[in-house]
């Protein structure tokens, strides 16, 4: 069986090439609503990550909860929820005043990440041997500082690599915030395309092919963070253009999470 | 410093359980300033937990320790001793100086930034005031020209006079060393051992956990031997190793000697 498609690659070629306006604006909320909602998530990832660590059982308990309401249900259901629970006014949110709807998104957005990062982020501690903290510790150093200038900066090889993975997982993610009414690059695309009442697949090509450039930057500015990590520790140098060519060979940071635990809705 | 005791360390009856297992069943100890005491024992004696508790890196269940005079990891509320917190139990740790078995020295660090990681973070001190002592002190266990180093490319023995470095640099008043060269190659235990011995004879007071008899003999102002969570021997190592009296301890120094 052949499915015959009719793509018109002249608009393809103008939507890519020759963006309007909105484009623009679709494309900012995108980064966005990434940016901040991977912020929140390695935030609340780090707490959720200390709280499962506590000897302090309420704190184990929430931190569990946490883990289980929001990777157990679809990030789906979580966004609309949280835009539902949003009062319908714009709010403070980081010195930017997002409408309701953007808010909500990277609410969910970031507080599901949260979930994620916090497996991240214990993995990333428990790799380090438990002697660290102690000798931190017998040098007079508090659970946090110990934890600020010893663990975590060891741990950072650990937990940058998925890390990456994650934001470059995000970025494609906030795509689902457009059924609540976000206008970012998706709801570009497809308002483009409703407005032309064809099955032309051409404006979801360019809109690929949007976040492709997306991901690829990312991808190679991780590839730059990862080599600055091991560079500082023991100087095993690999060139920043064999690691592009790694990116583009072997899909590099664009591949799915090779964490097992990630299964995302 | 240690003006209410006169001692540096005194331990009285201390317990420490892991769950059903009694590790420490009543170990006292007292420690004069400037001097050296050598614990030895089986494996399994209890000569690493007691250390531990010694720092409060293990909670004791009974008993008291006192650092300079204080109570570790308790205070004194009347009569009572209560849990103590956080920011004080680490302010009398910076009293005290751990080595540990395997160095625990920080990997991402260089030598020089792991000698004055605690002394500038912690005590407060300037951070060129920080980095002369710490050459000195690296030049005095004999690594002055490393002291860029990153721990992965030093040696073991180099590693440990590393962390000997580290933890005098706090001053601290009381060093503990745990069995410091058992995780060494035979021929760089000399390197460390050495080190240790200077310290000793320059008056540190400190409590070291080793199965090296000569460094014993040589540097140790007292000998005491640890069996199943108690002391049951002690004394200056001339008596100590010609002629101890306890058929444990006979039986202990056959094997290892
Ligand atoms: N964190 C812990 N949890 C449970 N049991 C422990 C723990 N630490 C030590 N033990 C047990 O306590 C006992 C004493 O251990 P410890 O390490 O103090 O002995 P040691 O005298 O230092 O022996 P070695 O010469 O082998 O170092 C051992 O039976 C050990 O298995
Ligand atoms: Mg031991």
């Amino acid at each position: 069986m052949f499915i015959a498609v009719a793509v018109n690659w002249h608009l393809v070629w103008t939507r890519i090439v020759n963006p309007n306006g909105i484009f623009a604006h679709a494309l900012w909320v995108t980064i966005y609503i990434s940016i901040v909602a991977q912020i929140l998530g390695i935030a609340l990832g780090l707490l959720a990550a200390l709280m499962r660590m506590s000897s302090f059982r309420p704190f184990r308990f929430i931190s569990g909860l946490y883990v289980l309401l929001f990777r157990g249900t679809p990030v789906l259901v979580q966004i609309m929820i949280f835009y539902l629970m949003i009062p319908g006014r714009s709010l403070n949110l980081l010195l930017f005043h997002p409408p309701e709807t953007i808010a909500a998104g990277i609410l969910a957005l970031g507080i599901n990440e949260g979930a994620y990062m916090r497996e991240i982020f214990r993995a990333g501690i428990d790799s380090i041997d438990r002697g660290q903290m102690e000798a931190a510790k017998s040098l007079g150093m508090r659970y946090g500082m110990a934890m600020r200038r010893i663990v975590l900066p060891q741990a950072a090889r650990v937990i940058v690599p998925p890390l990456g993975n994650e934001f470059n997982n995000m970025m494609k993610t906030s795509s689902l915030v457009t059924i609540i009414g976000v206008y970012e690059l998706f709801t570009d695309a497809q308002t483009f395309q409703s407005n032309t009442f064809s099955r032309d697949i051409a404006p979801f090509i360019a809109v690929a092919f949007w976040y492709l450039v997306l991901t690829s930057i990312w991808s190679f500015i991780q590839a730059m963070i990862e080599r600055k990590l091991a560079v500082s520790e023991h100087g095993d140098e690999i060139s920043l253009r064999e690691r592009a060519v790694a990116i583009w060979t072997e899909g590099g940071g664009m591949v799915r999470s090779a964490w097992p635990w990630r299964a995302r809705a | 410093m240690s003006a209410e005791s006169g001692f540096v360390m005194r331990a009285v009856e201390v317990h420490k359980r892991f769950g059903r297992l009694h590790v420490l069943r009543g170990v006292s100890l007292d420690v004069k300033p400037r001097e050296t005491v050598c614990i030895i024992g089986a494996s399994g004696s209890g000569k690493t937990t007691f250390l531990r508790c010694i720092n409060h890196l293990e909670k004791i269940d009974g008993g008291l320790i006192e650092v300079n005079g204080h109570p570790i990891g308790y205070r004194r509320r009347g009569e009572k001793l209560v849990e103590d917190r956080e920011r004080s139990i680490s302010r009398q740790r910076t009293e005290i100086g751990f080595v540990f078995q395997r160095f625990n020295l920080f990997p991402h660090k260089t030598a020089l930034q792991n000698v004055i990681e605690a002394p500038v973070h912690v005590r407060g001190v300037a951070k060129n005031q920080a980095v002369a002592d710490a050459e000195k002190l690296l030049t005095r266990v004999g690594l002055g020209d490393k002291k860029d180093a990153y721990p992965g490319k030093l040696s073991g023995g180099q590693q440990q006079r590393v962390a000997i470095a580290r933890s005098l640099a706090m001053k601290p008043a009381l060093m503990l060393f745990d069995e410091p060269t058992s995780a060494l190659d035979p021929e760089v235990t000399g390197e460390v051992l050495d080190v240790m011995e200077e310290l000793a004879h320059e008056g540190t007071t400190m409590i070291v956990v080793t199965h090296e008899m000569g460094f014993a003999k040589r540097a140790a102002d007292r000998v005491v031997m640890m069996d199943e969570g108690v002391i049951i021997e002690e004394g200056p190592p001339e008596h100590f190793f010609e002629s101890p009296t306890h058929e444990r301890t006979k039986a202990f120094l056959s094997k290892i000697l």
